[in-house]
């Protein structure tokens, strides 16, 4: 196979396709283990300063919230964040002084709100270092190859492009059709956080609607914490085996966490809260008003249930609900700002 | 709200969201991202393209999207779909050939329709730092054809890109095929304010296809940094008709989240 370019990006969270082997048969449980926990343990124990990691779920949608805070609260500092469809995840964790560097397929944007103000100026300001450039399908077969113990993935996207110049992928030449091709290296997260609707003590997971690059990152993870809206028995993941996403035997941790993904979307569970997003967005154009949202929401809470009442209660979670089943109309105050 | 038939006042975003949807062709598949394209897709499915596959990168495939969503990978994006999949499997029906369009945004583009989403400015001292390529490079790599939806100035449409996230014709006939990616894709159309542009089929260059009303073409050359081509036909395309705009307004985004910009 001929050599052809390499990405001038700096490669993280590759490991040689044996060690990654060891690692998961020494530290990957394949019996029946009561793995539920509470968050504070679960991020003292499975997070580590300066780890590079990934969250599950689509930046803003089925997200593990509640982890995110802990992990402020804790002080978590100088980790790599995988910039996978990164959205309020990584503002928030930029605002809280938890990562300082991202492998960037997606961040520093908020959809269709617009750029994030916070994220942006912690790159421009230098604040943030953007460790590789790549793109989204890029990231899910770098999981990809994890999840099946390759060191590599082989795709037809970046080459020709600045994209590929600043990645830490390889191009070379196929030894089938005798064109370039990009091989995107394995990614192998020191942890990963992905939040579900339901799971039982074991982490025999169900996730209802899109799994996005959570069945792949669910493998690729060195360790691996599932957040869950709901604790099922073990029963009702055995009557339907067709519907677990998330084996036990990948899991390290599982916390309850109900009202989990909030402010993000949870499928068919609630809506973004766009009133939230909007306080977050108009505080997070200054450093002072990203320390008023965190002394308000992260250090100034106990733990999520005191959150969710600061937020507006069960009352705004009846309302979040009613908006995902299309009962109520969008309001977004950051659309209005803009008329 | 005009009368039925009367022609109605329309601003540049439902001008863009008009265009575009009118491009799009029952029976074909398109990946669709944030925004803008979202609300042309979703005009184009209430009209004439009822059967139009819509395909979101987080996995939605085939929704009936009943409002505008928010984010590519929120609930809506799989509402009513014949499949709520995975990113892995909508890039790889695109990777696969199976997906006909795609649409794109940019803060630059250049005459080879190369788009940049990345910075503004010097890579690792940035002016403006933007998302990045997100799906985007994937789109303008794998999709059969893919269109751009962006403001026409001189300051976007430019020479030289500040940064190539997402591949166009890359530097003329030829290089994409050269570069490895998939044979018979590339860029189809670039859609602003201003008009229609398509790509010359000998020389990869952008080419003026039609105006908007009241502009002239003129205009276009004005706000464009590149030599585009202008062929001797140059048509004006027809403005927003009242039921495009009532739907728009009505029912597909009546908070005004896009096209109240």
């Amino acid at each position: 196979m001929k050599f052809l370019a390499e990405g001038k990006g700096e490669l993280h969270g590759w490991m040689h396709p044996d060690e990654a082997r060891k690692w998961m048969r020494e530290n990957k449980s394949r019996a029946l283990i009561n793995k539920l926990t509470t968050m504070k343990e679960a991020v003292q124990h499975y997070t580590r300063d300066g780890d590079y990691f990934a969250m599950g779920g689509f930046g803003h949608i089925r997200l593990s919230m509640e982890g995110i805070y802990e992990m402020i609260r804790q002080k978590r500092r100088n980790l790599i964040m995988a910039g996978k469809t990164s959205v309020h995840d990584v503002d928030i964790l930029i605002g809280g002084g938890a990562v300082d560097r991202i492998d960037c397929a997606y961040a520093h944007g908020h959809e269709l709100r617009g750029l994030s103000p916070s994220g942006r100026r912690a790159a421009q300001s230098g604040k943030v270092k953007i460790v590789a450039e790549l793109s989204n399908a890029a990231f899910q077969w770098r999981f990809k190859a994890a999840s099946m113990g390759l060191p590599w993935f082989p795709a037809r996207i970046m080459m020709g492009t600045d994209t590929f110049e600043y990645s830490s992928s390889k191009i070379v030449e196929d030894p089938w059709t005798g064109q370039p091709i990009t091989l995107l290296p394995a990614c192998y997260p020191d942890f990963a956080f992905i939040h579900v609707h339901r799971c039982d003590k074991y982490g025999n997971c169900q996730i209802d609607g899109t799994t996005i690059e959570d069945v792949e990152l669910s493998r690729a993870a060195k360790r691996l914490i599932v957040t869950t809206e709901r604790i099922i028995d073990h029963e009702e993941i055995i009557d339907h085996p067709d519907r677990t996403v998330i084996p036990h035997f990948i899991v390290d941790a599982v916390v309850e966490s109900r009202f989990g993904s909030h402010p993000g979307n949870m499928p068919d569970l609630y809506y973004s809260d766009e009133q939230h997003m909007s306080e977050w967005l108009s505080l997070s154009r200054t450093d002072e008003g990203v320390q008023e949202y965190m002394d308000k929401y992260v250090y100034g809470v106990k733990n999520h249930e005191e959150y969710i009442e600061l937020i507006g209660g069960i009352e705004k979670m009846v309302y979040l609900s009613k908006l995902e089943h299309l009962e109520v109309p969008l309001d977004a105050p950051w659309a209005r700002r803009g008329k | 709200m005009g009368e039925e038939g009367q022609i109605m006042e329309y601003n540049t975003t439902e001008l863009l969201a008009c265009i575009a949807s009118r491009e799009l062709e029952n029976g074909t598949s398109i990946f669709v991202g944030t925004g803008l394209p979202i609300i042309a897709t979703m005009l184009a499915q209430r009209l004439h393209a009822p059967d139009l596959l819509i395909v979101f990168e987080a996995g939605g495939i085939g929704p009936k999207i009943p409002t505008i969503p928010i984010s590519v990978g929120d609930s809506r994006t799989f509402y009513k779909a014949v499949m709520a999949a995975s990113m892995d499997y909508a890039m790889g029906i695109a990777q696969a050939g199976l997906v006909d369009y795609g649409f794109l945004g940019a803060a630059q583009i250049d005459k080879y329709g190369n788009l940049n989403t990345t910075v503004i400015g010097d890579h690792d001292r940035p002016k403006v730092r933007l998302p990045g390529s997100g799906g985007a490079n994937d789109v303008g790599s794998l999709c059969t054809r893919t269109i751009t939806l962006m403001r026409h100035d001189k300051l976007r449409f430019v020479e030289k890109l500040d940064y190539l996230t997402t591949p166009g014709y890359l530097t003329g006939p030829g290089a994409r095929e050269k570069a490895g990616l998939p044979a018979e894709t590339g860029p189809y159309r670039v859609i602003t304010q201003l008009g229609v542009m398509g790509f010359h089929e000998e020389t990869k260059e952008m080419m003026l296809l039609n105006v908007h009303p009241g502009v002239t073409v003129d205009d276009v050359v004005e706000n464009t940094s590149f030599k585009l081509i202008i062929p001797e036909n140059v048509s004006t395309t027809s403005p927003p008709t009242s039921e495009e705009l009532q739907l728009l307004r009505e029912e597909i985004d009546p908070s005004g989240i896009v096209i109240g910009k």
